[in-house]
């Protein structure tokens, strides 16, 4: 019994950190209107986790809004924008249920979740069809469940198990599978808050971007109905309201090719968020790009309220910073990752907004004006103020392309990962537009290594090995280093996965040793010294960026190699 | 000496001096049923079911065949040998080897339901029993073939409500069959890959109640294909020769759409959990049936379908094959592609066995 349970505990730890780290997921979804509750949602959910095409997905969403009652759609949009229902019971608890009700061993268990990817489904899959005689299947609501979940939180062992066994037992496998991702969590089933928010668009008369703003921030979906979330006054003005961002093409060229240096402004790439910071009507919006509304995120922003004047839009990049020198972007993730900011936080990790351009002032859209002068009224608004947590960003100075060429090498040392080239007479745009705006970005660093254990990937890479560790070479010895999930085509993950299957030496729970054959070229961003890994470094955003095939194990790179890098490029810190 | 060794050529019965299902040239070869990964290329003689012998014809060109009924003795050098319906694909059978009182079971590839066109999987008592385990997880179990013809066929529906050709992947020696009986319910316009065709007509030709199908050509108008149904194997989705139906709906048709994340892959439209191989309750209820002492567990999870097994009592190991898995071709590379888009050659390889080889 003492092996069931530490099986059931590795999974659970595989579980959490895969939630943690995979928050590149999205998901998608299609629509049928039947019946009630649970089990309409369910559909929708199958819809927007198989199809795949977007219209359908909307299609699906917006039949969904107007055939579910109005509780069960405002938990769907608390759900689809990130917000979780209470956690009733925990994974190891659901796990142990599983097993008893299914008669199957901890490692089955083990075995069939590695080859699903998702502990939900996984459970799902497993619990036979029938768990009680006569049982029915349910007309319960979305909303009961998780009014549910809160009630029993605090109850008793036996009157959860109770609970989610005869909930199981009402439900269809599609209908367990939401029902425990609405238990552990993490709903990332396919579909972003943005087409969420496209569908409430087509539903109501409201504007993406007026709801986009009604359903940030703080409301609780259990008090809040339908009709407040969404009404459709008109006598709301929409101080929130920003801007689409402009965004730059990379330069492939040499810059020469712009033509005169004097027509183009450059400024360094920052590496953090695009945001737009809004006051209006004595309010303040920090909007990120993916048009998510942040001001929470960002206590110390709060402040500008009072500084910026009235109507002004500000395009710019937030980003972690100490002295007007940018911290690594890692940093800004462990705080944009959290609910609540803590004084900590705040503490350990001060956020910067660095100005880059004006988009309104005095109410006036200025997107038409050139560069130039929406760049001089920016600095004469950004000028008077003292405050740390807003800076003019700098224009780079240079008479000759090649000087920026030399520049550009001095990136990494300025926390930049490039440059923006900008047109000086270019109007504010609308999305990604050719000509302007150009980024021209640094090369990463790269490092040849060998493969040597392999993992299976989860959501649509469930069942193929797609997750790798490398390692370069150390005299005889072969020192693992990074982890990488990206960069090669479904294609390669094919080769690459059959290559495991076929070439596995020992099984360790879900990794697989493999011969060290395959010989890979990695691409980072940085490098720094660290005393959690045994190469004693650790990079910034590792990535595939090539199967080397014309190289064989013994013309890798070695942790001498490594260790040079830190010393050159590691003053940064990760 | 055991009935049945596992030798680099396939299995071996010494005795008998022949092999079953070889991935090398032998002199002998007893073969469960036609799928490539079980029926090679290149061996002396061959011995299988009569329903086989057109699809082997078909696939690996004349040789000397010979065939034999389902339940039919032969002797061969000492060793008792007969055929039993597997219910995998027309004409797969188990093969039974009987010697000095002691039975052995090879099952091929097989599923225990009756889709009503593979035969009725049989138990067979033995002492021995060698299975697959392609599917060897409790995570896996299918609906009734009934219930899955069902959801292919109101799925077609919904297109033709919607004027949208329905384009169903199929492998085409068994699934296609089957999904061709089953759509001939809603629609009397049955288009297939060549590939498919060339399985058809054989069929046909010996005798095989199917309904009546078109092939694709390059001469197949536009206007033709629209609204109506397509079969094709697993190596045209996403080649271009799907690119010939204008406005179409894909849905696959494979048991490892049972788990989300594979059909995500997939990138398909609909996916049908549908297959040929006996699902988890399926392995545990024939190896039961056969009342063997020791099981030897080939391609598919066989170290875990191996140690439930042992756990519960039956004494079994895991063995290496080289079934269910062909090195050289994964599932999209573009070699596969290339070979059949016009569907003259049929080289594909079972979807199914491709995708996890544990």
């Amino acid at each position: 019994m003492n092996k069931q349970s530490d099986d059931i505990e590795k999974i659970v730890e595989i579980d959490q950190q895969r939630d943690n780290s995979s928050s590149a997921l999205s998901a998608e979804v299609a629509v049928r209107a039947e019946t009630a509750g649970m089990k309409l949602f369910a559909d929708l959910v199958k819809v927007l986790g198989t199809s795949t095409k977007t219209t359908d997905k909307l299609e699906a969403l917006k039949q969904y809004f107007a055939s579910a009652e109005d509780k069960d759609k405002v938990w769907v949009i608390a759900l689809f924008s990130g917000r979780k229902p209470k956690r009733a019971v925990n994974t190891t608890q659901l796990i142990t249920w599983c097993v008893e009700i299914a008669e199957l061993p901890g490692w089955l268990f083990g075995e069939s979740y590695h080859t699903v990817g998702d502990l939900a489904e996984t459970i799902a899959l497993l619990l036979p069809e029938t768990i009680l005689p006569g049982q029915t299947t349910g007309e319960k609501s979305l909303h009961f469940y998780i009014e549910m979940f809160t009630q029993i939180e605090k109850q008793d062992e036996a009157i959860k198990r109770q609970f989610i066994i005869d909930s199981w037992s009402q439900m269809d496998q599609n209908e367990r599978f939401v029902f425990n991702k609405l238990i552990t969590g993490a709903f990332r089933i396919g579909v972003s808050q943005k087409m969420m928010v496209n569908a409430l668009a087509k539903f109501t008369s409201l504007g993406a971007s007026v709801i986009a703003h009604r359903i940030s921030g703080n409301w609780d979906p259990s008090t809040t109905t339908f009709a407040e979330l969404l009404n459709e006054s008109p006598t709301i003005t929409d101080y929130s309201k920003p801007y689409p961002f402009y965004l730059a093409y990379a330069l492939d060229e040499a810059p020469e090719t712009l033509g005169s240096p004097e027509d183009w402004q450059v400024e360094w790439k920052w590496d953090g968020i695009r945001g737009q910071m809004i006051k209006r009507n004595n309010e303040l919006f920090v909007w990120s790009r993916g048009e998510e509304l942040m001001t929470d995120k960002f206590p110390e922003y709060h402040c500008l309220k009072d500084l910026l004047p009235e109507g002004t839009v500000l395009d710019g990049e937030i980003i972690p910073s100490v002295d007007k020198k940018p911290l690594p972007f890692a940093l800004l993730q462990t705080r944009i990752g959290r609910k609540n900011v803590t004084k900590k936080n705040l503490q350990e990790t001060p956020i910067t907004f660095f100005a880059y351009d004006l988009l309104e002032y005095n109410y006036e859209d200025w997107r038409n004006k050139p560069l130039t002068e929406r760049r001089q009224q920016l600095q004469a608004i950004l000028e008077p103020l003292t405050t740390p947590v807003i800076i003019l960003s700098p224009v780079v100075q240079f008479t000759e392309w090649n000087e920026l060429s030399e520049l550009r090498k001095t990136s990494r040392e300025n926390g930049a990962e490039g440059f923006m080239i900008k047109r000086k007479s270019s109007i504010y745009q609308v999305g990604r537009k050719v000509g302007d705006w150009w980024k021209w970005k640094i090369d990463p660093l790269v490092i040849d290594c060998v493969m040597i254990y392999a993992e299976k990937g989860s959501g649509r890479r469930s069942n193929l090995y797609t997750a790798y560790t490398f390692a370069v070479r150390d005299g005889e010895k072969l020192v693992a280093f990074t982890r990488a999930y990206s960069g090669l085509t479904d294609k390669e993950f094919n080769e690459v996965d059959s290559f495991v299957k076929r070439n596995a030496i020992e099984k360790f729970g879900p990794v697989r040793t493999v011969k060290p054959e395959l010989v890979f070229e990695i691409a980072f961003e940085g490098i720094a010294a660290s005393n959690r890994h045994k190469s004693g470094v650790a990079l910034r955003f590792p990535r595939i960026n090539r199967w080397r095939k014309d190289k064989k194990p013994d013309e890798i790179n070695t942790l001498e190699d490594l260790k040079k890098m830190l010393e050159v490029y590691g003053k940064q810190g990760l | 000496m055991p009935l049945i060794e596992f030798s680099d050529k396939g299995l071996c019965c010494p005795q008998g001096n022949f092999y079953i299902d070889p991935w090398k040239p032998v002199d002998k070869a007893l073969i469960t049923h036609a799928h490539s990964d079980h029926a090679r290329w290149g061996s002396q003689s061959y011995l299988c079911h009569r329903y086989t012998k057109p699809l082997l014809q078909l696939r690996l060109g004349n040789n000397p065949y010979q065939t034999v009924e389902w339940g039919e003795s032969l002797l061969m050098n000492g060793v008792k040998v007969s055929f039993h319906p597997a219910g995998h694909v027309i004409g797969s059978s188990q093969i039974r080897l009987e010697h000095n009182g002691e039975v052995w079971v090879v099952s091929g590839d097989y599923k225990v339901v009756n889709d009503g066109i593979s035969g009725q999987f049989e138990p067979v008592p033995c002492n021995t029993f060698i299975t697959e385990s392609t599917f060897g997880l409790p995570i896996y179990k299918w609906k009734s073939p009934e219930q899955i013809n069902k959801d292919i066929q109101s799925w077609i529906v919904k297109n033709q409500a919607t004027g949208k050709t329905s384009v169903v992947i199929a492998y085409s020696l068994g699934k296609a069959q089957r999904v061709i009986r089953a759509i001939a319910a809603v629609t009397d316009k049955i288009y297939v890959h060549g590939a498919i065709f060339n399985v058809h007509e054989i069929l046909l030709q010996a005798g095989w109640d199917l309904p009546a199908v078109k092939r694709v050509t390059p001469e197949t108008s536009k206007e033709e294909l629209e609204g109506c149904v397509v079969v094709a194997p697993p190596s045209a989705d996403g080649s271009s020769w799907m690119k010939r139906f204008p406005n179409h709906s894909v849905g696959v048709c494979s048991g490892w759409m049972q788990v989300r994340g594979n059909a995500r892959r997939r990138n398909v439209d609909a996916g049908f959990v549908m297959s040929d191989h006996a699902d988890w309750p399926g392995l545990l209820q024939a190896v039961h049936a056969t009342g063997a002492e020791k099981v030897f567990v080939t391609h598919g999870f066989q170290a875990t379908f191996s140690r439930y097994l042992n756990e519960n009592g039956i004494e079994s190991a895991e063995v290496k094959t080289e079934y269910g898995n062909d090195e050289d071709t994964p599932p999209t590379s573009p070699e596969v592609e290339a070979i059949e888009p016009d569907g003259i050659a049929d080289t594909e390889i079972e979807d199914e066995q491709l995708e996890p080889n544990e």
